[in-house]
């Protein structure tokens, strides 16, 4: 694959109006998630890159779009801030041969981790950007305020767009104080459906959790973990509040800020699923409550995995990936407001099964006429989301 | 204001516009008699007024649809409403449209409180929501001041904000479906829980103001009220101190509930007005609400005092109880009709800042004030950054009508200059429409324009609102206050 190199938005521009489809690339980690791209030509932005604007009193940080998120997040820690969605590292799952996602990757997925239950998706936090659609025009979209309602909410549209409608050359992402401290309550050994009915509570209450997870084990044992972040007296209090309200469970234990930290981590990376052979990964989401009919259904299928996230409302799905990933076998089972996306599976099946949910027609033609709006000449990233014709 | 040229040919099919709507609803669902059509008029940005052709209010998702389909067949236009409360004329009618009065979808549809969510009808008001879960401990969190009469749907339409944006996020941050029809009378569901399936369709109709299509459903997201709040009252010696003081609170990793400030002039006025006890001797006042946890919540409150003093503040003063809680807010809410009781006339502006910039834009408008002859008093979301300058004036003076409206743009041209934005939470509307190009170039507004090409090529809905018509020189900008005029929901408060 030809592999064009741009190093400022101009040089983006220049290669968008060559009229070649372009694969977009900044960390590269992501190269296998989605349809794979029909295209002969890779566009690497990763040398757009820095930051160009942090002011942690105004909770806003500008940055070039193929700037390292390890990078975003070691100058936030710095100043006692982070990005609330929690952004996960999927290298592992999804088998990159390397770490090193960039900032406008995260933004073009969309990929949200435990904390996306309570503080919001990626979504929520892009405020504005600089970026290059399929015209090869240079455009810009919202601002670099929180509260900004001038014009149609583009940040949100273009977000998690998988790079099929416009190149991000600049965020400008709204950032928030890191919690001074966290911890984590841990049932053990509940079943599915009570562990969803604990993260239901939990979440519904004044406890002000920032996660609620469920990963079963072997021969019935599993973790229901609960977190609770903020400052010391508040995570105190809310604990002392949340061990109250479920005190009817035996096997309940306190985990202390660097255990909490470190079992999240993985949960945000889906590690306890990622780095096997011949599976496939999906993400399921759906109203948490019809979580656990659903995984009864699951078993229809035979052998699976299945991590559960956002209290509930996200299942994380691992089965023997075979000719299809089960993909016509598990939407089947799906209720009707729930969606799956193929997150991990070969090249081969990615592209003969519909990767992303599919949508009544009337939707998908929306959908499509939106894009082309951007991207008339299907140019950017084609056949990521949907076949391109 | 200059409303696109009505199409005298649309408005010569009124009769056969009247007949397929009469088969659609039933007689009493169409208003098309001059008198009672001029409720229509106008929403609350009242100085500007137009009879529509007709009124329709439709109770199904049926009659929508078929209602939309006429009106595409016939090239009627077609402005949405909900409670009419708009500050920016997002429902300002159209001499050749009719006025789609979402008023009777005012049905609670599903409460679903374990997964935290509402399933409701676009004319359910804003309080309604949180009033219908308050007793199982729930609440739905933007509250636009207007919350009492303004509805869901018009929220979504316009991205509604409110006092505790801050913590809580603005409309968009809170939605987690919708149901929508096009103009061709297809019914659409987008977004239904914390993933999208395919393009984030929900973020782009959230804040569309009316122009892509109609909402006929919103789920929302729940959450658990806070235990508490309280608030602290802080005077400092300038805006500046002021200001050091928010952005010290939030560097220290305290995002308040609500922070708002006012300066000298608005606090003279409201404390004339309402007497909340505020202190006259300091330039600026800051109120700081914290919620949640009441251990938290006194916690933080030692913290902001102590940054309050580090930062030079004169007085400081902390809410022991819920009624003087409310008290420190009844000045800050009042703040817009107190300064009609010193003003004939008086002009609302909504831009948003960096908040650092926050002293500079407050000198630049004093010496804006000087330049146009004109006082102005300031209120202001200092957490996010949105300033709400009222610009006062005497429309029956020969001049000042114009005058404050240079001064109105010139704020928002000064606002779009430090980094911010037109408009945080009212919306663009007819009035900041022709500002556009203040903060977007062709190209921007182009890529924007296409999106409403690919849900209304015609233009048929909501026209003249959002973007600018022509090239031109300002105009806009303002929501005005006239007690000459008799304005819409005078009752309700605004802040």
């Amino acid at each position: 694959m030809d592999v064009l190199q741009a190093d400022s938005e101009e040089a983006v521009a220049d290669i968008i109006k060559a009229g070649q489809p372009v694969e977009i690339k900044g960390g590269g980690t992501k190269l296998q998630l989605g349809r794979p791209v029909q295209a002969t030509r890779r566009l690497d932005i990763s040398a757009i890159s820095g930051i160009s604007l942090y002011e942690p009193a105004e909770l806003i940080m500008t940055v070039k779009a193929g700037t390292p998120l390890g990078q975003v997040e070691a100058a936030l820690a710095e100043q006692g801030q982070q990005l609330a969605f929690e952004p996960p590292d999927l290298s592992a799952l999804l088998g990159s041969a390397h770490a090193g996602q960039t900032i406008g990757g995260v933004v073009a997925t969309n990929l949200a981790g435990p904390r996306r239950v309570t503080a919001g998706a990626v979504r929520d936090h892009v405020l504005g950007m600089r970026a290059v659609n399929g015209r090869g025009e240079i455009f810009r979209a919202g601002g670099r305020v929180v509260k900004n309602v001038t014009g149609y909410d583009l940040c949100k549209l273009l977000t998690g767009s998988f790079g099929t409608m416009a190149v991000f050359t600049e965020l400008t992402l709204k950032v928030l104080p890191a919690p001074e401290t966290e911890e984590t309550v841990a049932l053990s050994n509940l079943d599915p459906r009570e562990a969803v009915t604990v993260m239901c509570q939990g979440l519904g209450s004044s406890a002000g959790l920032s996660g609620a997870a469920y990963v079963p084990g072997k021969d019935g044992q599993s973790l229901t973990c609960l977190r609770l972040e903020g400052f010391g007296p508040s995570v105190e209090a809310r604990r002392q509040r949340l061990t109250a309200l479920l005190s009817g469970h035996a096997e309940m234990s306190v985990w202390p800020s660097h255990t909490s930290k470190a079992w999240w981590r993985e949960l945000r990376d889906v590690s306890p699923l990622a780095g096997r052979e011949g599976r496939a990964v999906w993400k399921i989401s759906l109203p948490a409550t019809q979580a656990p009919t659903l995984l009864q259904k699951l078993k229809s299928l035979g052998e699976h995995e299945v991590v559960l996230d956002w209290g509930g409302a996200l299942i994380w799905l691992s089965l023997p990936c075979g000719e299809d990933a089960r993909a016509g076998a598990l939407r089947a089972l799906l209720p009707p407001d729930a969606y799956a996306m193929l997150m991990v599976a070969p090249a081969e099946v990615r592209a003969r099964q519909p990767v992303f949910q599919p949508r009544p027609a009337a939707q998908m033609a929306i959908e499509d006429k939106v894009r082309q709006s951007f991207d008339p000449d299907r140019l950017l990233n084609p056949g990521r989301m949907v076949p391109a014709v | 204001m200059r409303m696109p040229d009505p199409d005298e040919l649309v408005i010569g099919r009124k009769p056969e516009l009247v007949d397929g709507l009469r088969r659609i609803v039933h007689r009493e669902s169409l208003i098309v008699d001059d008198d009672s059509l001029a409720a229509y008029d106008c929403d609350a940005l009242s100085a500007y007024r137009q009879r529509p052709l007709a009124a329709v209010l439709p109770e199904t998702v049926e009659q929508v649809a078929a209602i939309l389909r006429l009106c595409r067949s016939l090239g009627v236009r077609v402005v949405p409403r909900g409670g009419g409360t708009s500050l920016s004329g997002g429902s300002m009618p159209v001499a050749d449209g009719i006025v789609l009065a979402m008023g009777r979808f005012n049905r609670i549809l599903e409460i679903d409180l374990a997964n935290r969510q509402a399933r409701v009808q676009p004319g359910v008001t804003n309080l309604a929501i949180s009033k219908a879960v308050d007793a199982e401990g729930f609440y739905y969190a933007p509250d636009p001041s207007s919350q009492i009469a303004c509805s869901i749907g018009g929220n979504v339409s316009e991205n509604a904000g409110g006092v505790h944006c801050l913590k809580y996020g603005m409309t968009s941050n809170n939605v987690l479906g919708l149901e929508f029809v096009t103009l061709e009378g297809e019914v659409i569901r987008f977004g239904g829980g914390y993933d999208q399936p395919g393009l984030d369709m929900m973020g782009l109709l959230v804040g569309s103001e009316g122009l892509l299509g109609v909402i006929t459903e919103v789920t929302v997201r729940l959450l658990p009220k806070p235990e508490t709040a309280r608030a602290a009252l802080i005077g400092f010696p300038s805006n500046r101190a002021a200001a050091d003081a928010v952005g010290a609170i939030i560097a220290a990793g305290i995002i308040p509930a609500g922070m708002e400030m006012m300066d000298k002039p608005a606090i003279k006025v409201t404390e004339d007005f309402v007497h909340a006890g505020y202190p006259l001797h300091v330039e600026a006042l800051v109120i700081v609400e914290l919620d949640g946890p009441p251990v938290e919540v006194d916690y933080l409150l030692a913290k902001v005092q102590e940054i309050a003093n580090r930062c030079g503040a004169l007085t400081c003063q902390v809410s022991e109880s819920e009624m003087q809680r409310l008290t420190f807010w009844a000045g800050r809410k009042a703040a817009f009709p107190a300064v009609g009781r010193i003003a004939r006339d008086y002009m609302t502006m909504d831009g948003t800042i960096p908040r650092g910039q926050l002293p500079d834009v407050l000198d630049h408008i004093a010496e804006l004030s000087k330049k146009h002859g004109l006082g102005v008093a300031n209120v202001f979301h200092a957490g996010d950054g949105n300033l709400h300058p009222l610009i006062l004036f005497d429309a029956s003076k020969q001049g000042e009508l114009e005058a404050a409206e240079a001064f109105g743009a010139d704020i928002l041209r000064k606002c779009v200059d430090v980094g911010g934005v037109l408009t945080g939470e009212h919306g663009v509307g007819i009035e900041k429409r022709d500002l556009m190009s203040e903060q977007f170039t062709e190209t921007d507004l182009a890529q924007q324009r296409r999106l409403k090409d690919v849900f209304d090529p015609v233009g048929l809905f909501n026209p003249g609102k959002v973007f600018p018509l022509l090239h031109r020189c300002v105009e806009g900008g303002k929501m005005i206050v006239s007690q000459g005029a008799n304005y819409a929901f005078a009752d309700l408060p605004r802040f």
